[in-house]
């Protein structure tokens, strides 16, 4: 018996060290002689890299983190053609579409050079691995430079920073797991600025409290963004689908907390599990998490995991701590003053709802989200699709999915609406070249509309007439972060009410929301009619039996 | 004349109440949960619709019973005879103080159109306000898989508002006895007040 016991605490305690080893790495890059050298370029830091990770190289060439695409032959509406999708193709109503602007645009992508469309995705010395995996904060990629840092100090005139050239030998000799930081160094600026695009990704998941995350606030779970994003060799799980189409590689909150999570205890309390799954529960003790009770509430919140995901519940508000854009009219852009710079207007906290140089904006802080059902498959144009320009507005990624429909749940989403250009005689939405220099027909240098269209499309292949429409899109942004724990979470009458937050989802039957009027009508004229048809029953008998007494 | 007769036992008497009450009760928290006014919550007044409705099905459960050891279940055979004289009663003679057409006894409680709405309401209105709320909780929490309970809650509805009108109907027709109050007391004590033809 006794001995058994020790055994088990031995075992308990070999597999506790074996984890907090593995999360502290079982190599200090700082101790490579390979890496204490002067580096000229980020490139010949990839040669050093490679050379041990010999494997990588090719692994990250088949992710969308290099790629920015992905082959499918699932997206709704093109179901069983094998196309190439993502962000390096769709169209968006941001800053639009990638083509004419990659310099700008791949600075966020983990390469070197991508700035125009003959990018060599073969060259492995091309991968980026520092802006992922250097921990010191230092290295920075240069705005504008197709993802190359700065080769000597530069001034970025978009934001009027100076941007050093990095410190390569430091950088890589301090290595290691992903930080939120690297991550988010591009995940909480999409769009240009913090907060911008996501609505609920954006530096405040930097170092939150769990009030803001539960998972990530560091007085809750204290996760960094690959304890749930975890990888397979290099291939990032989870996706976001304003650039995704396919229900493939997804996260899912079932994955630790169960099919029925409201009466289950997190599955990551076996040894197992948490090897499969490649995360340190032992460092957050969620280990310890009782089983819920299961009451008959609890049961009922679980059975509406068929229909309802967990965000639509668990996140209450999106864009909490930062503002994010909610609309976009670029048909709005340059006003310039005497000086030929552009115009910008702040609203009275400072943020800026309009610049000459992008158009009007209008922004949200503690937003509801929009709900509409989800079922993880999402159709997007295209560069080159055509449009309906009597169908407005018109939906640049269509969210599938319907009440009853297999896989489909309801979603919260920050719904992006905004007017941007199109060719009213080819009914595709423009690809306008915004970033470049004067004389190359960016719009941000030459302002005009009609050369940055014509620069855009040429540099996309396609089409353009010559006249530009203005027309209004929406964009669908499923919302996963900013969860919060059971007491701050929805509560039942925020959707079972007449008021519901699912006021205008079309949904089979949602009880306190739904009614059948005419039964209602019906029903309230029978208690009516019956408590008239007695009252003058009794009036009448009592003046009768009245006039019978006298 | 009037003679106080043993009317209802005890059994009766405490099932006709709890009934009421919890009629009463499933009332107030399911108009709730169908969204027409806010007392409780949602999330409470379903608690206390699931609650107070498996206490009515229990209820329910040893009524059956009685009628059936006790052969109570006979009062409701419907009875075709003197039924028009009785509408007739209701419409026109009541305001003449014309006596009730149907004497009312121990063996025979209810008038031809008392049995009629009682049979209905314990074959047609209790057997869909206790299926489709059986349903609507399996479908809430269990292992019912429906594309939509619109049919299910609709028909509960349907129910709900049957009861509604029948209740006021019947609140009111307690005060048709000899004097206004008899048949409610009637109810509490078990002893009834009815007018005996004179010999």
């Amino acid at each position: 018996m006794k001995k058994n016991f020790f055994l088990t605490m031995a075992l308990v305690g070999m597999t506790f060290c074996a984890s907090t080893t593995a999360l502290a790495g079982t190599a200090d890059h700082s101790k490579f002689p390979e890496l204490n050298k002067k580096f000229n370029k980020p490139e010949d830091v990839t040669r050093e890299c490679l050379k041990c990770h010999n494997l990588a190289g090719k692994d990250i060439m088949k992710t969308s983190h290099w790629l920015w695409s992905r082959k499918t032959d699932k997206m709704p509406g093109r179901q069983g053609q094998m196309i190439e999708a993502g962000k390096k193709n769709i169209i968006n109503n941001f800053c639009i579409a990638l083509t004419s602007n990659e310099p700008r645009c791949t600075s966020c992508h983990i390469g070197y050079g991508w700035k125009d469309r003959n990018f060599d995705f073969t060259d492995e010395s091309k991968i980026d691995c520092l802006v992922c995996h250097e921990q010191t904060g230092t290295y920075k990629k240069f705005p504008a430079g197709a993802g190359y840092p700065a080769p000597v100090r530069t001034l970025f005139p978009g934001n009027n920073q100076w941007y050093d050239p990095p410190d390569y030998t430091l950088v890589a000799r301090n290595v290691g797991r992903p930080k939120r930081s690297n991550c988010g160094v591009c995940h909480f600026y999409g769009g240009g600025g913090d907060a911008v695009k996501h609505g609920a990704l954006d530096s405040a998941l930097g170092k939150p409290v769990k009030d803001v995350d539960v998972h990530m606030g560091t007085d809750g779970g204290n996760m960094v963004c690959v304890d749930c994003h975890v990888a397979d060799r290099h291939d990032i799980k989870g996706q976001l689908y304003s650039v995704s189409s396919d229900n493939l590689d997804r996260l899912s909150c079932e994955r630790c907390h169960t099919a029925k999570p409201h009466t289950q205890k997190l599955f990551v309390d076996s040894f197992e599990a948490k090897k499969e799954m490649g995360y340190d529960i032992f460092k957050n003790k969620l280990y310890e998490r009782k089983k819920p009770d299961e009451t008959f509430i609890n049961r009922i919140l679980d059975k509406h995991i068929d229909r309802i995901s967990c965000q639509a519940c668990h996140i209450n508000l999106y864009s909490t701590q930062k503002t994010t854009k909610i609309w976009w009219d670029w048909s709005k852009a340059g006003e310039l003053n005497a000086e030929g710079k552009p115009v910008k207007k702040k609203d009275k906290d400072g943020n800026i709802i309009y610049d000459g140089q992008k158009g009007e904006f209008r922004l949200a802080k503690n937003a509801i989200p929009e709900y509409r059902w989800f079922n993880g498959e999402v159709g997007h144009l295209l560069e080159g699709d055509k449009i309906d320009p009597s169908n407005v507005p018109v939906i640049i990624n269509e969210a599938s999915g319907a009440c009853g429909a297999k896989d489909s749940k309801v979603w919260p989403f920050k719904i992006m609406r905004g007017i941007q250009p199109y060719d009213t005689e080819t009914n595709m939405l423009i690809i306008p070249k915004l970033f470049g220099k004067k004389g190359s027909g960016a719009y941000w240098s030459d302002w005009d509309w009609q050369k940055a269209s014509e620069a855009g499309m040429k540099a996309a292949g396609l089409p353009f007439s010559g006249k530009i429409g203005w027309i209004e899109t929406e964009m669908n942004w499923p919302l996963t972060h900013l969860v919060l724990e059971k007491k701050k979470a929805l509560s039942c009458n925020d959707c079972h009410s007449r008021e519901s937050r699912l006021k205008n989802l079309e949904a089979c039957w949602i009880p306190g929301r739904d009614r059948n009027l005419p039964l209602d009508i019906l029903g309230m004229l029978a208690f009516f009619g019956a408590m008239a048809g007695v009252s003058v029953h009794g009036l009448v008998r009592y003046r009768k039996s009245g006039k019978q007494e006298e | 004349m009037i003679k106080k007769i043993y009317m209802y036992k005890r059994f009766e008497r405490f099932w006709h109440w709890a009934q009421a009450l919890l009629i009463f009760f499933l009332a107030l928290t399911g108009f709730e949960v169908h969204g027409s006014y806010e007392i409780f919550g949602f999330k409470n007044a379903v608690v206390l619709h699931m609650y107070a409705g498996f206490m009515l099905i229990i209820l329910i459960a040893f009524a059956i019973f009685w009628h059936f050891t006790t052969g109570e279940w006979r009062q409701y055979i419907p009875k075709t005879d003197k039924l028009r004289d009785q509408v007739r009663f209701y419409l026109v003679g009541i305001f003449k103080n014309e006596p009730h057409p149907v004497e009312k006894t121990a063996e025979v409680k209810l008038n031809p159109l008392q049995r009629l709405t009682y049979l209905g309401y314990k074959i047609l209105i209790i057997p869909v306000m206790v299926t489709t709320g059986l349903v609507y909780y399996y479908v809430a929490h269990g292992g019912i898989h429906l594309q939509s309970v619109k049919w299910i809650a609709i028909l509960h509805t349907l129910g709900a508002f049957g009861l509604l009108s029948f209740t006021v109907i019947h609140v009111y027709m307690t005060t048709t006895g000899p004097r206004l109050t008899s048949h409610i007391k009637a109810m509490f004590t078990g002893y009834d007040e009815v007018e005996v033809k004179d010999k």
